[in-house]
């Protein structure tokens, strides 16, 4: 019940995104969520597709350092607090987050969150038992 | 094995008195040919007759490459040009590069130093080895060129660029042995992985590395790139070009061929003689050049002499390594730095690749380090705290080998450049204005 992530390294250099969005443009990759962290000379670009692992395989032959890593999506509810009742159980039971990032759906009253967690498992069962929906990666 | 068997395990006595004979030689030959040492000797007071043992070598003045420059294009040479059959000429990256020319003799000296260290490592008429040094003017290639055809050996002279052609005439060819620098290298064997060509592929067992410094380290990166067994040589053009020294199957040190070069290390600053296993610069005469002979050249080369026999059985004298060039010697913030010194700590670390690019920066009154490194761990993208550990990682391991903080940058896989001959991997922005 785990969705793979792509981790792309990128230098801070004017156009790598436009590169990178342009491969996958290329090879018919369709984005589905992205965040990106930076510091002052590198980033890491999350992406989240519809084909993982072939666009893992295009950035690599274009010379680019890409990761896979498993995450975990679920669904709340797109209103005031949603996310709080969300955090709240992953406090109740102790697990941290390392990053996570969140989007909302073409659905009206669903917002989607990827999380990365160190115990990809205990967070699937923990949601699931809190009533909240867990997502798999053709449900994107 | 053995090119020369006699010459290469001469006794020491033997070698010492050879060498006498020949730096009389040398002294009087171009003290009557060549203006320039004529006046130089005369000036310092030495005239050939005053040369009665080895050591009266220190009486002689250091013969540098500006020397050279300054009397461009043939002012050194000790024989009319009529008798020169071949020019050189080095990279010069700044002015007028440095001539060299031989005489047929110097010719055939030439390919017997270099089919001596060829064979020290094992290369034999069995080979097939392509040569991936520019041909032109540079000693390099058609240095080892004639060396090798005179072992009998299948020469390729591919020259260097269009990597794709070279990694396919490896395979094609069957390619057993191949020469560049140590960095084109390890650029063509990734060349090859991307071609799809893996090692098993390709019949490389050896290579005749040279034109460069590099570290044992970067060594080792090579020799895993493509699975070869690495070898240095080492020359200048200045001296005759490759052939001055080189390794055998041993690879402890790089046996000089003191039948026709003398060598001495130099403390830098002083120029005082240092002894045997000190680190210095090295300077060599050469003992049997006709065209362009060389009175104690300063190589700007640091390295140690070592004179005991090797388990080769070879006799002449061994140079570690260079570990740098005196030239090359970055001084930042008042510390001594040699890149040789971070390309150990770099190679060393798995998670990047084996290039790197130094910069240096004047920042206000103060030196800074930036040391440029492609990050090809892709487990590391999990969280940032793992990339910033390992810059840490890099940054206290330089520290603890240089004693300044630097900067460590990650960078992109494959956006350094690569080098097709001798890489540059320092860029001194120091005294460009703002820099």
């Amino acid at each position: 019940m785990t969705i793979n992530q792509l981790s792309v390294f990128i230098e801070n250099r004017r156009g790598r995104l436009a590169e990178i969005t342009n491969i996958l443009k290329n090879n018919e990759v369709d984005i589905r969520a992205l965040s990106i962290a930076d510091t002052k000379e590198f980033g890491i670009l999350r992406l989240i597709v519809n084909h993982a692992q072939k666009a893992a395989d295009v950035l690599r032959a274009e010379g680019f350092t890409v990761a896979l890593t498993q995450v975990v999506a679920i669904g709340i509810d797109d209103r005031p607090g949603g996310l709080a009742a969300a955090m709240e159980v992953l406090r109740d039971n102790e697990i941290s987050v390392e990053y996570m990032y969140a989007f909302i759906s073409r659905a009206e009253d669903t917002a989607y969150v990827i999380l990365r967690v160190a115990d990809n498992e205990a967070a699937v069962r923990i949601f699931t038992e809190n009533g909240f929906k867990v997502m798999c990666s053709d449900e994107f | 094995m053995f090119f020369q068997k006699e010459i290469e395990t001469m006794p020491r006595s033997k070698i010492r008195e050879l060498q006498l004979e020949r730096l009389k030689w040398t002294v009087a030959y171009c003290y009557e040919n060549i203006p320039f040492y004529h006046k130089r000797l005369s000036d310092a007071g030495v005239t050939p007759d005053k040369i009665k043992c080895l050591s009266d070598i220190q009486y002689i003045p250091f013969t540098t490459k500006a020397d050279i420059r300054d009397t461009y294009p043939f002012g050194l040479f000790g024989k009319p040009l009529k008798e020169i059959v071949r020019i050189h000429a080095s990279s010069g990256t700044t002015g007028k590069p440095t001539v060299v020319g031989y005489t047929r003799h110097d010719l055939d000296v030439w390919s017997d130093c270099v089919a001596r260290l060829c064979t020290a490592v094992g290369t034999t008429d069995e080979d097939i080895v392509q040569i991936s040094f520019g041909y032109g003017l540079f000693t390099g290639a058609l240095g080892l060129h004639y060396g090798l055809e005179k072992i009998g050996a299948t020469v390729v002279p591919a020259s260097s660029g269009n990597t794709q052609k070279q990694v396919m005439l490896l395979k094609d060819f069957g390619v057993t042995a191949l020469v560049s620098t140590p960095s084109y290298a390890l650029y063509m064997s990734e060349v090859a992985k991307e071609m799809g060509v893996s090692n098993d592929e390709l019949k490389l067992r050896l290579g005749l590395f040279g034109s460069e410094g590099c570290t044992p380290e970067m060594r080792m990166q090579v020799e895993k790139g493509f699975g070869l067994f690495a070898t240095d040589n080492y020359g200048m053009s200045e001296l005759m070009g490759p052939g001055v020294s080189g390794e055998c199957e041993h690879r402890c040190g790089l046996h000089i061929n003191e039948d026709h070069f003398l060598a001495e290390v130099i403390d830098a600053q002083t120029g005082d003689v240092l002894r045997e296993g000190e680190s210095g610069e090295l300077v060599v005469t050469t003992l049997t050049k006709e065209g362009i002979p060389m009175l104690r050249y300063r190589t700007k080369d640091i390295t140690r002499l070592h004179y005991e026999p090797c388990a080769c059985g070879r006799t002449f004298a061994r140079m570690e390594k260079t570990t740098g060039r005196t030239d090359d010697m970055l001084k930042i913030r008042g510390v001594n730095v040699f890149p040789s010194q971070i390309e150990s700590v770099l190679i060393s670390l798995e998670n990047i690749g084996p290039h790197y690019q130094l910069i240096v920066r004047r920042e206000g009154y103060m030196d800074t380090l930036e040391v440029r490194v492609e990050l090809i761990d892709s487990s590391l993208l999990d969280h940032y705290g793992a990339l910033e550990q390992m810059q840490k990682t890099i940054k206290s391991k330089l520290h603890t080998v240089l004693g300044i903080d630097c900067k460590v940058s990650l960078i992109e896989p494959k956006s350094l450049e690569r080098f097709q001959g001798k890489a540059k991997r320092v860029i001194d922005l120091r005294g460009q204005g703002n820099a």
